[in-house]
């Protein structure tokens, strides 16, 4: 039987031939990263064994985007500790606020994600890379940490799930949509251990930005890791990021892989989706969304905050004001998708229609600072879970839509759809 | 051992756990001061040492913080049983010796309050109040030797000696 591309992956940096599902390995890793927040348990962790060199200064990632900048005393504290302890590795991918970016935006746009890779990330959220045919995966610190003297992770090799999209987008319908709406058919546990392989006509037209979108998410339903399969759109991108043509390689699922199951969606009938508190799993298309008065609106975050969100939120709000009982959050996910929105004049549209915008942190996605919701509050959010408390005060609600309808809902003062602005 | 049962749902997130505010420290006994609160206001103020978790579906789904699993064991909490768990958060509570077992049947036959007496090595869970008693599933083998080594830094250290 053939391998899908997570087996092909994870057999190569295991020293294999092949590998199958459930099979335990040690892949060697190409790319490891933690952050304000997780890394400083990994550091201490690498110390306590009496580790002195980390296993390669240059395949580390060091990025501190969550408590950033400082909020307080005690987040400036570990934000110092993994300072500290990357000028003394020496760790060549250590990126100082000004340089900073939310980290799974930041990596992809600096080239430090290729086709093929083998990641693991201190964060949930590295499952991102799969959106460039990576296989990434979120780990603990402890794993993060075994990483950073081994440069190798155990791994048990996944079942995969293959999803299969078809059919044109509506208008306002993006990748985020498509992924809400598969966590919505899936459930928060319905790819636990698996990996999601995401394929069919609508995914090959889909940019890149749409798909780190949806790699993003794949946790969100249990997801080991997230994949797409590399392609041209691809092959520009890392162009573009690392001005070098990829090596030729199999970035590809066979034709006779095996899969755990099948799902195929028609993305003509998508509308663009809500995922109502607390679980990103309650999605509906938004027009069935009640009527519900909203207080705040945060456009950015790891899974929409590229340029190519920046200027969705900005199409619908050109022109128009936010509702006078609603705060709009725009946060640019890297130093370079701010440049690129100030100079296209994005910018110039937030801050007429009464946005503010704040530097590139995690922030309040996960109710860190910047934007954190008093008790009733509800905000519409384009990141990334919505569950109970995670924007702040625990009665306090979260809804996850994706930029257009975020910045539709600002103007309205509740849930809209964009179209009726 | 035995301990005394609190009771939690399905998907109980890593947010519920410990909230992000919160992880701008990494001592288990600060931690413990907010564990699980999303998910229970007073729990720590109500967990004593040696009392045992019980949960359904999707234990620690979201975050892979390895602050939820250490504010569990910073609560005194030895055993945490669970229908089933988030992958993230059973490769940590593995990491850092936490004891998790997954039995739907325990879940499902334990009421709050209930004592419950554990027997680690045979993977045993007798329910002290009704007098029934479950297997929980066995971890995989790689699993039980990372353990046997004493976790995952354990392991690697042997492998720098």
């Amino acid at each position: 039987m053939g391998m899908t591309i997570t087996e092909k992956i994870l057999a190569a940096h295991a020293g294999k031939k092949e590998v199958s599902p459930g099979e335990f390995i040690e892949a060697e890793l190409d790319l490891i990263l933690a952050n304000d927040i997780t890394a400083p348990l990994a550091i201490k962790e690498f110390e306590k064994v009496g580790a002195e060199k980390v296993f390669d200064r240059e395949k580390i990632a060091l990025v501190p985007d969550h408590f950033t900048p400082n909020r307080d005393a005690r987040a400036a504290e570990q934000c110092r500790l993994l300072k500290d302890f990357a000028r003394k590795q020496k760790i060549k991918h250590y990126f100082e606020v000004g340089r900073m970016g939310i980290e799974h935006a930041l990596l992809p746009e600096k080239g430090l994600v290729l086709p093929g890779q083998a990641i693991i990330g201190a964060d949930s959220h590295t499952c991102t890379y799969g959106a460039l045919g990576a296989f990434a995966t979120g780990v603990g610190s402890t794993d993060l940490a075994a990483a950073l003297v081994t440069g190798r992770v155990w791994l048990k090799v996944p079942e995969s799930i293959k999803l299969i999209y078809r059919g044109k987008l509506k208008k306002w319908v993006t990748g985020k949509d498509l992924v809400l709406y598969t966590i919505g058919d899936l459930g928060v546990d319905g790819a636990n251990y698996k990996a999601l392989e995401f394929r069919g006509e609508t995914i090959t037209r889909l940019s890149m930005e749409g798909r780190l979108t949806m790699a993003n998410m794949a946790i969100e339903a249990g997801a080991k890791n997230g994949i797409f399969e590399a392609d041209e759109i691809t092959l520009n991108y890392v162009r573009q990021v690392t001005g070098r043509e990829l090596p030729a390689g199999d970035y590809t699922s066979d034709e006779d892989a095996g899969y755990s199951e099948t799902r195929e969606y028609d993305c003509t009938k998508i509308d663009p989706q809500v995922a109502l508190p607390p679980l990103p799993s309650r999605s509906k298309p938004v027009q069935e969304v009640p009527d519900i008065r909203i207080d705040q609106v945060v456009i950015g975050s790891c899974t929409n905050g590229r340029i190519e969100d920046l200027r969705l939120a900005a199409q619908v709000l050109k022109g128009h004001k936010v509702h006078r009982k609603v705060r709009l959050l725009i946060i640019p996910a890297t130093q370079k998708i701010y440049l690129q929105a100030l100079q296209e004049g994005l910018m110039e549209i937030f801050l007429q229609a009464g946005g503010v915008i704040t530097t590139p942190t995690c922030g309040p996605c996960l109710g860190g600072h910047t934007g954190v919701l008093a008790a009733g509050e509800r905000a519409v959010a384009t990141t990334n879970r919505n569950f109970v408390g995670r924007m702040g005060h625990p009665q306090s609600e979260v809804y996850l839509s994706n930029p257009a309808v975020a910045a539709a809902s600002s103007i309205a003062g509740q849930i809209i759809h964009p179209e009726k602005v | 051992m035995q301990g005394k049962v609190w009771k939690f749902g399905d998907n109980i997130d890593t947010d519920a756990i410990i909230p992000a505010s919160y992880l701008d420290t990494t001592d288990e006994k600060e931690l413990a001061k907010h564990c699980l609160e999303g998910a229970d206001t007073d729990f720590p103020l109500k967990v004593s040492q040696g009392d045992i978790i019980v949960a359904g579906e999707n234990f620690g789904c979201g975050s892979s913080r390895e602050h939820a699993p250490l504010a569990i064991k910073g609560a005194g909490v030895p055993f945490l049983i669970a229908k089933s768990f988030a992958r993230i958060f059973q490769r940590n509570a593995i990491n850092i010796g936490l004891a998790i077992l997954e039995c739907p049947p325990a879940v499902e036959g334990t009421r709050q309050g209930d004592a419950l007496e554990i027997d680690l090595s045979r993977g045993e869970i007798k329910n002290l109040r009704s007098g029934e008693s479950w297997l929980a599933q066995p971890l995989p083998e790689f699993m039980r030797e990372l353990i046997a080594c004493g976790g995952l830094m354990n392991y690697v250290k042997k492998k720098l000696s």
